[in-house]
């Protein structure tokens, strides 16, 4: 049980940097989730810390030791595959216990070890069998039943659902999620499903071309984005973002649609500046059909294009200043195409970037 | 159904099809395969003599096989085929795979080196043999020459007539000529192999060795399993280079199941005889390719669909 420290760690191939000097500490005990898109350095960053990529600068540091000089074995952190990466000619039981046999422990040990973890993760009935005779499912039981056994100071998870259908990828997370309750431990999550980042993590690293964006739990992530990259990646379906200018004490589109500016963003912005302004579908709904129906609140006449019905809730395309632009309708009746509804924006929810350094104007 | 059957011929009815369809290829080996095999297997149980045509009706039943099994000679010649086996195979795949783990490491000229490995198999093995004659031979070969102008050795070592030296020489040959074939197949075996376990057993504490013992070579053994069928064939019936470099000398010090037969069959003309040793021989063959393929099914028993 350690926490995990990064400090300006850079990574390089040959001559492309892929990772640009990170910070990061990780608590003890901690869930950590890297999200981003596919390249953005998360998984090059998990690999670091395993210790399966060197790092070309900067320092990692596994409870008190700074580990960059060590190969993976010596650090005592196990990790979960996308791939699973079970070893093919032995049998669960053996896979469970593999670790430890390389580790010298007692055979008493490890057969208290293995049975420990088979409990937790309900393989005791698969123990005698070999990985091909596994459904997807149990394959990602077994690996992470062997990261368990060893107890180690961290878990490293790298896109473990990835392989798995997407009922099983929802129970999965909910087990892994359970497993950490369970076995209390430092925890570092690969993932590019922000779903995943938002239910599983007590904080959400959000990077993104080897940078990283933005640090929070995730309501803070949610709710105050410090960049239209996050705006636009945390959320589904994604935020709208709409560029507009300031004109006053309003918010002005191109088509000259205007809205009153946020009266908690107010001191952030100055007359004239470039903005973008990020609107959520939760807070752009129909008249009666919102969530939330106190507070600042702004409407606009719009046209439906397109409904798309989900069950509980409707999502409707849209269009304002020429571009398509998603509300929901919570509480749906049937929509037609082309109908023109009344919207209600919520306006203390609404978040205003700097056109220019795409920024939250929180920040400026 | 069993009405229109009825009505028409067996020959033309579907089930029936794949057979007419096969039947060129089947009457084909029959005939060619077949047919030599129990007539060599007929004549293994006379006393048939190349030299006279009429002992082909002589039938002495098992007498040839009570005595080649009654003949050192013979069995001379099995165990030091099956010790040449053993010895060469082992050698090339330890060669091999050091070969092959190590051009798997190497990533600039890679394809250039594979190609460079595989030059021995294009040589004719009688070439070979030759070739290595003159290099272990006492008084010219090079091997000697070399070992001289060193100063490592002050006489002339005599590889192919020295009855230890000259099993060593042949089995040199051999392996020099043929280590390749596990070197291309292994590493075709580590270019399949997934990534991943490795890693998984890094973190799993594995130093390097342990990486290799318990994960790369579990892995790759089936690879070898076949390279060890293909070649416990091939050296089982080794016949050209030994008989070019020592002709189964120093006094059938290097005699080999074949070369014996050879000798028998065709400079004694005891075809009979020689036949019955062939069948032996062929049994050998037939239970080093069950033995190493009961192996190989082992080792991949548990391969599949676990990735």
């Amino acid at each position: 049980m350690a926490e995990i420290k990064l400090e300006n760690v850079v990574k390089n191939y040959g001559k492309l940097e892929v990772v640009h000097g990170i910070n990061l500490d990780i608590a003890h005990n901690e869930f950590v989730v890297l999200v981003g898109p596919s390249g953005c350095g998360k998984s090059t960053t998990l690999r670091m810390i395993a210790g399966l990529e060197e790092i070309t600068d900067g320092e990692i540091s596994i409870g008190p030791q700074v580990v960059n000089e060590l190969p993976p074995r010596k650090r005592n952190i196990s990790m979960v595959f996308q791939n699973y990466a079970l070893y093919p000619h032995m049998s669960v039981r053996e896979n469970l216990g593999f670790g430890l046999k390389i580790a010298k422990q007692s055979d008493a040990m490890v057969e208290e070890r293995v049975g420990e973890a088979a409990e937790i993760l309900g393989l005791q009935e698969l123990l005698d069998r070999t990985p091909a005779e596994l459904s997807g499912g149990q394959r990602q039981r077994v690996a992470m039943g062997r990261a368990i056994v060893r107890h180690p100071e961290a878990f490293l998870f790298d896109e473990p659902l990835s392989n798995l259908d997407a009922k099983l990828r929802v129970q999965m997370r909910t087990e892994i999620k359970k497993l950490h309750q369970k076995v209390k431990t430092t925890v570092v999550y690969v993932t590019h499903d922000q779903v995943e980042a938002m239910t599983l993590a007590d904080r959400i690293v959000v990077m993104k071309d080897g940078w990283i964006e933005q640090v929070g739990t995730p309501m803070e992530v949610f709710n105050h984005p410090v960049n239209t990259f996050v705006a636009s990646f945390i959320g589904s379906p994604p935020m709208n973002l709409i560029p507009a200018t300031v004109e006053g004490a309003e918010i002005v589109f191109a088509d000259t649609t205007r809205l009153p500016v946020p009266a908690r963003l107010e001191s952030h912005i100055s007359d004239g500046q470039k903005v973008i302004l990020g609107l959520r579908p939760d807070d752009l709904t129909p008249e009666g059909h919102g969530i939330i129906e106190s507070g600042q609140k702004a409407s606009m006449q719009l046209t439906v294009d397109l409904a798309e019905l989900l069950g509980t809730e409707t999502i409707l395309y849209t269009q304002i200043n020429g571009q398509e632009v998603l509300g929901k309708m919570f509480d749906p009746r049937e929509v037609e195409p082309g109908e023109s509804m009344s919207f209600n924006i919520s306006l203390d929810k609404v978040h205003l970037f700097d056109a220019e350094t795409q920024k939250s104007v929180r920040l400026g | 159904m069993s009405r229109i059957n009825k009505s028409i011929p067996f020959w033309r009815r579907e089930q029936f099809t794949p057979f007419l369809l096969l039947m060129p290829a089947i009457l084909i080996l029959l005939l060619v395969v077949l047919l030599p095999l129990l007539f060599s297997l007929y004549t293994s149980f006379t006393g048939y003599r190349l030299i006279r045509p009429d002992s082909l009706y002589n039938w002495v039943g098992f007498r040839n096989y009570e005595r080649i099994f009654t003949n050192a000679n013979f069995w001379y010649a099995f165990g030091r085929t099956v010790l040449f086996l053993t010895i060469a195979l082992n050698l090339e795949f330890l060669f091999g795979l050091g070969i092959a783990l190590l051009i798997n490491k190497i990533t600039w000229g890679q394809r250039t080196l594979r190609t460079i490995m595989m030059f021995p198999m294009m040589f004719s093995p009688i070439l070979v043999g030759y070739q290595f004659k003159f290099i272990f031979n006492d008084n010219i070969g090079i091997l000697n020459n070399a070992l001289q102008a060193l100063g490592l050795s002050d006489g002339a070592i005599p590889w192919l007539v020295d009855k230890q030296l000259a099993m060593f020489s042949i089995i040199f040959a051999e392996v020099w000529m043929s280590t390749s074939i596990f070197a291309i197949l292994l590493l075709a075996g580590l270019f399949a192999m997934p990534r991943d376990p490795l890693e998984a057993a890094k973190v799993d504490g594995c130093n390097p060795w342990q990486v290799f013992r318990h994960i790369t070579l579990p892995f790759l053994m089936p690879f070898a399993f076949i390279a060890m069928t293909i070649r416990s064939l091939d050296v089982a019936r080794a016949y050209d280079i030994v008989d070019v470099m020592t002709g189964g000398g120093p006094a059938g010090r290097t005699e080999l199941l074949w070369t014996l037969i050879a000798r028998v069959g065709y400079d004694n003309s005891r075809m009979g005889q020689a036949n019955a040793m062939a069948y032996v021989s062929i049994l050998l063959s037939i239970a080093f390719t069950y033995y190493f393929f009961r192996k190989l099914i082992a080792a991949r028993r548990y391969m599949g669909g676990a990735d």
